[in-house]
């Protein structure tokens, strides 16, 4: 089984990398482009029967940091 | 004093750290990120600048939950000393020894340069060899040193006089200027600015030197 975790950074905290990406979709002639937040995407391969439960505990512990970060995990 | 320096894979300041703890009359123990254990008697836990596991994942994630972490953290929980410098700050605040968190630079870019910081507190081991209000001038070297934390810790840290430095000129976006951090005991100091590379006239600048010897004031058995 599967995981994907995505890992964003809350609202209210600054994404330089996010408005840079903003930046150059502007400049590159892509109007309209309101904003950009870049996050992470991380998948994990694992052993059956593996609970969601344990992989927001994987990402509470080390895949996020929740004092900047959110994250949501989509099993399959 | 006897001081235990941290070392990680992608640790770079290491052996300067531990130069400037034993310029200050140090015992220094260097400490590999498997042990389990620090030394017996150590009074303080040096963590290092560098580029610990390659900065994967977050700036000094993984260092965090290394195993010799695990004592860093247990040391400062019982009321131990410890100075987190650079990379040494992201792996502290990543542990929750020091709140907040370590973002990218604002500009984006990395920086390396001296930078003027303002000694906000001299009540601490750390800064009793500077005054309030002393301008000092220490190297930084950094991608991610821009100090984020939500409006009520950085009230909380200013309240409770555990701000220790804050930037003259913010070259990177942090929160209130700020390039240092004190726990809440005041005995954990992370800070971005690399006092050990301003320790030796050789250097180009000895401002760091104080903090040192300071250090060795308050931890050497009278």
């Amino acid at each position: 089984m599967k995981a994907r975790v995505h890992v964003m950074l809350k609202n209210g905290v600054l994404d330089p990398q996010g408005e840079a990406v903003r930046h150059a979709l502007g400049a590159m002639g892509f109007d309209g482009v309101n904003g950009v937040r870049q996050g992470k995407v991380i998948e994990l391969d694992l052993a059956d029967g593996t609970t969601e439960a344990t992989v927001n505990e994987m990402c509470e512990k080390l895949l996020s940091n929740m004092v900047i970060e959110s994250y949501t995990v989509e099993m399959s | 004093m006897h001081a235990a320096v941290v070392v990680f894979p992608g640790s770079n300041c290491d052996r300067d750290l531990a130069v400037a703890f034993e310029a200050a009359g140090a015992k220094v123990s260097m400490v590999w990120h498997k042990d389990t254990k620090l030394p017996d008697g150590v009074d303080i836990v040096g963590v290092p600048g560098g580029f610990s596991f390659g900065d994967y994942l977050r700036c000094g994630a993984i260092a965090a939950n290394s195993p010799i972490c695990n004592e860093v953290k247990a040391h400062a929980d019982r009321g131990g000393y410890a100075i987190g410098i650079c990379n040494g700050f992201q792996v502290l605040a990543e542990t929750g020894v020091l709140p907040g968190a370590l973002l990218r630079n604002a500009g984006l870019k990395y920086i390396c340069k001296t930078v003027g910081l303002n000694v906000v507190t001299s009540q601490c081991a750390y800064t009793e060899g500077y005054s309030v209000g002393d301008v000092i001038d220490i190297p930084i070297a950094h991608h991610d040193g821009n100090y984020f934390a939500d409006d009520e810790t950085i009230a909380r840290l200013q309240g409770e006089d555990r701000v220790a430095f804050t930037y003259t000129d913010n070259p990177n976006g942090a929160k209130g200027d700020i390039a240092g951090i004190l726990s809440a005991n005041k005995r954990v100091l992370g800070m971005m600015p690399h006092p050990e590379r301003a320790a030796d006239a050789g250097h180009g600048g000895t401002d760091g030197q104080a903090l040192f010897r300071a250090l060795s004031g308050v931890l050497t058995p009278a």
